[in-house]
Formats: C-alpha cells, structure tokens, sequence
C-alpha cells in the first residue's frame, strides 16, 4: 500500500514528529510504500540542522534524515509553512537576501500541492498532528 | 489527475493559532487539484465562519473574508455540527452567509454550509477517501 504521511507539529514540544517517525518505520518494515512525507504548521521544524538537544535525547531532525537516506523517502517542507518560520534552503535563502540557511540533508522544500498530490497519488493519507 | 473525495476538517478557533489560517491555505491550494472538496467545521471550528469578526485589537489579519470566495472555486459543501454551534450557544445566525452559483441552474445562488448533526457527521467523513484534519 502507498502512503503519504502529514506531520504538523514541531519536534519535542509535541509527540507528532516521534509517532510518525515509528510509523513510517513500521510501515516500510512491513513492506510498504511511503510516496511522501509533508511536513506542515510547525512541522516544518522538523527539517532544521541546527537543533542541539542534550545527549541523552534523540535528534528528530537527524533521525528523519537518515530514514530518508535509508529509503530514498520524499520529505518535503511546506515553502510557505517554512518561510513564516525561519526554515530556510540556500536557494531561498539566497533568494530572501538573508545570511544562513539551516535546512537539514535528505529534506527539500517546496509548495502545498505536493500535499494534495500525495493525497491523490497514495493509498492512506495519515495526518500527525495536534 | 484522478478526482477523491477530500475533506479539511476545521477544529480550532480562527485566532489564537495559526491551524484555521494555513489550513485555508490548504483548501484553496487543493481547488486548483480539482477535487471533490468538502470541509467540516466541528469544535471550535465552528467560530472560524462566524459573521462580525474583527481582529482590530490583537493585529492579526482578519481572513474570515476568504470563506466567500470559496464558492467561486467550487468548494461549495461545508458541513457544519449542530452540535458544536449549541454547545457553544450559536446558531446558525451567527454565521456568514456563504453561499456559491450554480452554472448548470442559471448561476442561481445556493447556500454553502449544510447543517448536520455529530452521527450525520461521522457518516459524510466515513465516505470520504483523503481527510486531512486542521
């Protein structure tokens, strides 16, 4: 079965990013299909490098990263969730004449129709969220 | 492109987060998919489409004015629980009057918002096939 999956809360401050990360696990472990990850509100905070939590917490950011690695997974950031919120690629932030960028690996951005693409081209659309 | 049953469920107050905003965001992205969209207003939803807001005095845009262009991209089918509204002591006239035209019965102007109740509810989410919750 193909599956796209919506995640609209940041990390750490809501389980949203930790549930769907073991469910896109358990997904792919039982051979199935993830079309796209989407990544919404302030889910987008989820595709940030520049998170340092203490040692003994688990990186989300990096986490997602490898899976995408991994799998070869479509993790995609809303622009405009994005934009509003500091998460920012070198071409956007070249774009925007800011001074950094801090989108992590294995993460890209782009528009919302790649939600409702996911939405028409998947089996399950599974939303995350508050 | 394939046409699905989508529904956007609105749950929260328009202001106070930012959920109702982005997720109109999403609604009027998903008109250009053509779709068969519907929304849901249950909760606190249900304030996201009431008349006479006014967002003067906590400087945050005022958007309720985009519910009324959604009919002029053919997301006419908004269902709205009874209950929510009682629970939260409104009625249906408290809301804005959102209506669409129909091409195919002389561009007649025809209500938008459909009134059911929370079983009547459960019943147009079970036949959708892409819900995506706000």
């Amino acid at each position: 079965m193909k599956f796209t999956i919506m995640i609209n809360e940041g990390p750490y401050q809501h389980q949203s990013s930790d549930s769907a990360l073991q469910f896109a696990r358990a997904v792919l472990a039982q051979g199935h299909e993830i079309f796209r990850v989407f990544f919404y509100h302030d889910g987008v905070n989820n595709g940030s490098r520049l998170s340092v939590p203490p040692a003994d917490d688990r990186l989300l950011q990096k986490e997602w990263s490898e899976l995408s690695k991994e799998h070869d997974l479509d993790l995609v950031l809303c622009i405009a969730a994005a934009q509003r919120r500091g998460i920012m690629d070198a071409s956007e932030a070249e774009r925007q004449g800011l001074d950094a960028n801090n989108i992590i690996e294995g993460f890209h951005i782009s528009g919302l129709g790649q939600l409702i693409e996911g939405g028409i081209q998947s089996d399950r659309t599974i939303v995350f969220g508050d | 492109m394939a046409t699905k049953k989508f529904m956007f469920v609105n749950r929260k107050a328009p202001y106070g987060s930012v959920y109702a905003l982005e997720a109109l965001e999403v609604v009027l992205i998903s008109a250009a998919f053509e779709q068969d969209v519907s929304l849901a207003f249950i909760d606190d939803g249900v304030y996201q489409i009431t008349k006479g807001q006014n967002t003067d005095a906590i400087g945050q845009k005022n958007f309720s004015n985009t519910f009324k262009a959604l009919g002029d991209y053919e997301i006419n089918k908004l269902y709205v629980e009874k209950e929510s509204l009682e629970e939260r002591g409104l009625t249906q006239d408290d809301l804005m009057d959102l209506v669409w035209e129909d091409e195919d019965d002389d561009w007649a102007e025809k209500p938008s918002i459909i009134m059911v109740n929370r079983s009547e509810m459960a019943d147009v989410m079970a036949e959708q096939e892409v819900t995506l919750s706000f």
